[in-house]
């Protein structure tokens, strides 16, 4: 796999369908063309407006991940000794409708939950919240989204009156000027940062980073506003301040399509008088915040976009309120090149607040207004309309612990990871009267709570239904490969159940088309353009249309098939006045204060070539070599007080819980902040679930958690030794290791740590192998202990174990593991650990798209090449998503200050 | 006018000591080489080789018989020495021939040790020594004998080799519980024991011959508990003696060996003694490299310039029955000795290191020797290996890297 380009073979063919990607909120266009052995080959649609041919190294790896070999493939009921066995589709859905009736009649519809995913398509979100908030009657329908970008959402409702994001792509082409506030865009949306970067490099936009971290985004800006974390609304409520006081406001628009501006801008002086105060409060130097602000102001065309440092916040409402004064108080605002923009995490996030899947929704863009619950009451011919707003993730797995839920379902998504809490969240599912999850895998953590019933759900590839991505835009995500085993598309085991229930009529649906189909109907249903969402357009779409419906960016009323591609420029705000609504903001605080216990903020967020808890990307080789295990990101300075070192290990913990992190020094981090990523599950590492340490305190009306500031402590930890083992199938590393398992070509790859010495993993070896073809050197004195086990002229195994600092690079052995014709003649060179003439290791992965690793970038830098555009030219490293080119301009820096030196 | 060098004995020390002195000091001596075989000096490491018919006579030769004359050898083959008479510096040859000599070394090497067992003398049973030995087990073997070799230590474990390879059925005896004990660790020489019994080769281990039964030729090999394991042909090769009869007949000082100095001297300081029949700071060596080492130190001491033998570390690096074996040093770790092994059973590798106070004192290689070279600079010059340590079973090349 190493090197190979990430582009097909072959150009698109007759079986190449065009769909989406399913990792983030920029929703790429992809073309998939199967291979017709389970696998496809993936590239870039040069016809999605969204990425035109271009995909970042997560998206181009898709490829990597299509294997069956973790899939759930049937329905699995758990027996009574917690063991599972298989069962057909009609005893599960039997049992689940069975399972709701009794929950409900025992203790009502409240007592009923679905958690669902930004991840889901929208006919399979409208479907379950369709039978939830009219049919069983409950209005606890939440989702991941609550921690991805709610915040917006909510920021959005309260200003702008409805949940509308106002610009589009094509603004980032050609705004003059790009802000972005706790995005790190470089990594999380790589094509669309190359595309702020083209702009940069062509039209010379200035790119301005806020963020408490420096991160590779930063090494891409013109200026980096290093702010102390949870500052983001002061420092916007000063740019109010300054706009005003500077004459910069565009007092037409204010007068015309806003409310409250006098009232918010008082606000915004009492928390942010003048540029001293502001510099306070933000860390930063009174110098840079009047140069900020002076940019922001003389700079019409201004896109201020963020990300989740702006949502993950107890005062992330407020946080994007801030911004959206400051554009709304210049009519900086759906014109071309300039606006708000909120970049989304997930596919499908925002489609699933269009059909309602949020607590606080109740369908297409509608909330609980009693003519509300009428109207979709008798748009549904719902029986039993939720009444109220449902509880929200955070508050909705309380509910579960404190057993006033009693059944739940959790629909492609794994909450045992990724909520606040997450050890506590675990265990509250374990409690469950009935625990229902629909799932792509056979394992992760949410499943390890042992759920009642496991339904083996439609994974990317084999669903069929559409997606928005962060533009508004409605793209198709269709199949390429069959559903294998008894796997079956979400919406298709909603209706099942619902069918069950006695719901039969309402939920007959033959595919997406007509769920979408009806879908759009509700949203034009006595619209008349009172709501944002109307595709009305759409309404009835024939199933030929529906299958062919090329991406568009919503409204897409009826008679405006060609969608709508920016809002408000001209106001026009879905509130009762038709104005946009400025409001006070709260004097800008963390959730929690550090103390002297908990003496450290710990921020969580993602690397560059993993997303969410890498069911999908962990089985992707070469995502898997960027950052091979989960570390903690910590300033040097206090890595010096807490005694800290690189490449050493460390417990990070409060009173929520704790992890155990490779130790890595970053000068970008703060001095009293934490970084640590979020992906690792107890299926992927011993010990770094770092959900368990986030705290639950949430934003008052996104109720979005606040995870990237947890007050927490940390101390070294130390293990005698460390090693890597490499398999075909799971090996069991002695009890107490810390260890991070990664895909690797042909099986997989175990990072560890431990305190058990050579004796003892020599036994496990031996049990889990036996004696045959073992090679193996043991320095039981000197802790150490290699072997590799030989089958057939295969190597089935390999473990290395050494006194800790001193492990051998694993990069040949990885090859040889992958590539039985690299097995070196003689076994002992394999057990060196290198090749005799000590060459030929890459080093870790820099560019994941050209598996392109560290040595020979520094190599080519050493050997002459000055710039990044040089290294792509040798190596083609940096020429794909790009993602990578901060990394390797680093990497030329210190290749010329080593030179100097 | 030269002086008259005599060498008794024309093996491969002998051999050594007038090619070293032709580069030192050619001329400077009158050389006469007198030997017991009627032949041209060959390499007696080749004899097992050449025994399972894997290379030919010709190729075991040392020198050819231009090398010798080049050199102004006087050569007397096919006749030993009888006496030597301090007195007047002359030797007395076989057929009653006197060569005076000024120096006179001793290089009569050793010969095979026959146990007085009950049988021992009958027919059939023999040694595996020279190249007449082989031979007459070439002959033997070729017609599919049963045979039993007796000794489980490099010799005979070359013969047993040798035979089989040459068509005999062999069986090899030992008296220890594991070969080659001197030189190998228990594994080391359990992995060497799989090696010989996968070619063919019946193994006793920890059997110890009472004697040997038959009435006109022998016809079988009696244990101990009294097992009859029947034989056409018995080979005795549980070691060797150094050939010390003329030196100890001559009044020189004998232990097991001639007693030598550092310059290869007896007590007598025109009689000097190398290879297997020398014994020095109390030590005999049986192997050939030792033995070119004293050559090198005698011959430039007879050139006229200072060199001493300051002692061999005992180190054996050889292929036995076509496996590589090496061992130097003390190869069994003491209590405060700390181990480091490498094996793969199925390649049939097997490399010890024993380690004391972060040196190298010892090692066994079996199945490669590569790198043996190395480990035994590495022994001899005790250097702190610390740094090395995880590199060390890898060799060189790997360990010089890292040290780079």
């Amino acid at each position: 796999m190493r090197g190979e380009a990430p582009t097909p073979a072959a150009g698109p063919t007759e079986r190449t369908v065009r769909t989406t990607c399913p990792y983030c909120g920029v929703g790429c266009g992809v073309l998939a063309t199967p291979d017709g052995q389970g696998g496809a080959t993936i590239a870039g649609d040069p016809a999605h407006p969204a990425n035109l041919g271009r995909l970042c190294s997560k998206g181009a790896a898709l490829g990597e991940t299509l294997g069956l070999g973790s899939r759930v493939l049937h329905p699995l009921r758990r027996n009574a000794t917690g063991g599972y066995e298989r069962v057909g589709w009609d005893v599960a859905l039997d049992a689940v409708a069975d399972g709701l009736k009794g929950a409900i009649a025992a203790h009502g519809p409240d007592a009923v939950a679905v958690y669902l995913s930004g991840q889901l398509l929208t006919e399979d979100y409208y479907v379950a919240n369709k039978l939830m908030k009219g049919f069983i009657g409950s209005p606890h329908v939440d989702t991941n989204s609550r921690l991805c970008m709610s915040s917006t959402v909510a920021g959005h409702r309260r200003v702008l009156g409805s949940d509308t994001v106002p610009g589009n792509y094509e603004d980032l082409d050609s705004a003059d000027l790009i802000v972005l506030v706790g995005s790190n865009t470089a990594w999380c949306h790589p094509v669309l940062f190359q595309r702020m970067q083209r702009n940069r490099a062509e039209r010379g936009a200035g790119i301005v980073v806020i963020d408490p971290r420096a991160t590779a985004t930063a090494e891409g800006a013109d200026r980096v506003l290093a702010i102390k974390p949870g500052s983001d609304a002061v420092l916007f409520a000063g740019l109010l301040v300054h706009l005003a006081a500077n004459g910069l406001t565009d007092a037409g628009y204010l007068a015309d399509h806003v409310s409250g501006y006098e009232a918010a801008l008082e606000n915004a002086r009492q928390i942010a008088p003048n540029i001293a105060s502001v510099a306070d409060r933000t860390g930063l130097t009174p110098a840079m915040v009047a140069g900020f602000y002076e940019l922001w102001g003389a700079t019409p065309a201004v896109v201020t976009a963020w990300s989740q440092g702006v949502n993950q916040s107890a005062q992330g409402t407020d946080k994007v309120a801030a911004i959206l004064h400051c554009h709304l108080a210049t009519g900086r605002i759906g014109r071309p090149g300039c606006g708000p923009f909120s970049l989304t995490g997930q596919p499908n996030a925002m489609g699933g607040r269009e059909v309602g899947g949020l607590a606080n929704m109740l369908a297409a863009h509608m909330g609980y207004a009693p003519a509300e619950i009428d109207r979709v009451g008798r748009f549904w011919n719902a029986p039993r309309m939720a009444q109220t707003e449902g509880l929200k993730a955070v508050a909705m797995m309380e509910a579960v612990e404190a057993r006033r839920i009693r059944a739940l379902w959790v629909i492609a998504t794994n909450p045992a990871v990724s909520l606040p809490r997450a050890d506590a969240v675990q265990a509250a599912l374990g409690g469950l009267d009935l625990f229902i999850v629909s799932e792509n895998v056979l394992s992760n953590d949410t499943l390890s709570a042992k759920p009642h019933l496991i339904l083996p759900a439609a994974a990317w590839g084999e669903k069929d239904g559409t997606v928005t991505n962060s533009e508004r835009r409605i793209s198709r995500q269709r199949a390429f490969l069959p559903l294998p085993g008894e796997v079956r598309p979400d919406w298709w085991i909603l209706c099942e159940v619902a069918r069950r229930l006695g719901f039969g009529d309402a939920f007959a649906y033959s595919g997406p088309d007509q769920i979408y189909a009806e879908h759009a109907a509700l949203s034009a249903f006595e619209n008349d353009g009172s709501r944002d969402f109307d595709i009305g357009a759409h309404a009835g779409l024939p199933k030929r249309d529906y299958d062919a419906l090329e991406p568009v960016q919503w409204p897409v009323p009826a008679g405006r098939p060609l969608g709508t591609s920016r809002l408000f420029a001209q106001g026009g705000f879905f509130t009762a006045d038709g104005r946009a609504k400025m409001v006070p903001l709260a004097v800008p605080a963390l959730a929690n204060p550090t103390s002297a216990d908990v003496p450290l903020l710990l921020n969580t967020g993602r690397i560059r070539d993993h997303w969410h808890t890498m069911t999908r990307t962990g089985l992707s080789p070469r995502l898997s070599a960027h950052i091979s295990e989960p570390s903690v990101q910590v300033n040097p300075a206090d890595a010096a007080r807490f005694g800290l070192n690189e490449g050493g290990f460390a417990r990070i913990g409060n009173a929520f819980g704790a992890v155990v992190l490779k130790v890595a020094l970053d000068p970008g981090v703060q001095p009293g902040s934490l970084f640590a990523p979020i992906h690792w599950s107890a299926e992927m590492a011993s010990h770094a679930r770092i959900g368990a340490t986030v705290q639950p305190d949430c934003d008052p009306f996104s109720g979005q958690p606040e995870m990237k500031a947890t007050p927490s402590w940390i101390a070294p930890v130390a293990y005698a030794s460390q090693g890597f083992v490499l398999s075909r199938d799971a090996f069991a590393l002695p009890e107490g290791s810390w260890w991070a398992k990664l895909a690797i070509v042909g099986g997989q790859g175990q990072l560890f740590a431990t305190d058990s010495g050579p004796a003892e993993l020599m036994a496990s070896i031996r049990d889990a192998f036996g004696e045959d073809g073992l090679t193996e050197m043991v320095d039981l004195d000197g802790g150490t202990y290699r072997c590799a086990v030989l089958r057939d002229g295969r190597l089935v195994a390999a473990l290395f174990l050494a006194p800790f600092g001193g492990l051998p690079l694993w990069d040949s052995v990885k090859h040889a593991f992958a590539d039985p014709a690299a097995l070196p003649d003689n076994r002992l060179a394999l057990l060196a650990g290198r090749s005799r003439d000590g060459a030929a290791d890459p080093g870790p992965t820099v560019c994941a798209c050209f598996g392109v690793g560290l040595a020979a970038i520094r190599a080519a830098f050493t050997g002459g090449a000055t710039s990044p555009d040089e290294i792509g030219r040798q190596l083609k490293a940096g020429t794909n998503c790009g993602s990578c080119l901060p990394e390797i301009r680093r990497i030329g820096a210190q290749a010329r200050a080593t030179v100097a030196a | 006018m030269a002086e008259p060098l005599v060498i008794v004995g024309k093996g491969m020390a002998a051999t050594r000591l007038v090619e070293e002195l032709g580069q030192r000091a050619l001329g400077r001596h009158a050389i006469a080489v007198i030997g017991e075989e009627p032949r041209l000096a060959y390499n007696r490491v080749l004899l097992s080789p050449l025994l399972a018919g894997e290379i030919g006579e010709p190729d075991v030769e040392l020198k050819p018989a231009a090398w010798w004359q080049a050199r102004g050898v006087s050569t007397f083959y096919g006749r030993g020495v009888t006496a030597i008479d301090r007195a007047v510096k002359a030797v007395t040859l076989a057929d009653g021939a006197t060569l005076p000599y000024g120096k006179l070394v001793l290089a009569t090497g050793s010969k095979p040790v026959r146990p007085p067992l009950p049988g021992s003398d009958l027919p059939g049973v023999m040694t595996f020594r020279d190249m007449a030995d082989v031979r007459t087990l070439r002959e033997r073997a070729s017609r599919g004998a049963r045979i039993v070799v007796i000794g489980g230590g490099l010799l005979g474990i070359e013969a047993a080799y040798g035979l089989s390879r040459a068509g005999g059925q062999v069986t090899l005896l030992h008296l220890v519980d594991r070969l080659m004990e001197r030189q190998l660790d228990a594994e080391g020489a359990a992995l060497l024991a799989s090696a010989i019994s996968a070619r063919g080769i019946a193994l006793r281990l920890g059997v110890a011959t009472k004697g040997f039964v038959g009435t006109d030729d022998v016809e079988g090999v009696e244990l101990s508990d009294g097992e009859v394991i029947p034989a056409d042909l018995v080979v005795i090769a549980i070691g060797v003696r150094p050939n010390t009869d003329l030196g100890r007949a001559a009044g020189l000082a004998v232990g097991q060996g001639i007693i030598v100095d550092d310059g290869m001297a007896s007590e007598d300081p025109d009689i000097f003694a190398i290879g297997e029949c020398a014994e020095h700071r109390g030590s005999v060596y049986g192997l050939v490299e030792p033995a070119y080492e004293q050559a090198r130190v005698l011959a430039t001491r007879l050139a006229g310039k200072p060199a001493a033998y300051g002692g061999s570390l005992l180190a054996t690096n050889l292929k036995v029955s076509g496996v590589g074996v090496f061992s130097a040093g003390g190869f069994e770790a003491g209590e405060a000795d700390q181990t480091l092994v490498l094996r793969d059973r199925n390649a049939g590798l097997y490399r010890k290191f024993v380690l004391r106070q972060g040196r190298l004192i010892g090692c066994v290689l079996v199945g490669d020797t590569q790198g043996a070279l190395f480990y035994l600079g590495l022994i001899r010059s005790g250097q702190d290996i610390s740094a090395i340590r995880a590199d060390l079973p890898f060799g060189e090349p790997y360990c010089t890297l890292r040290a780079a």
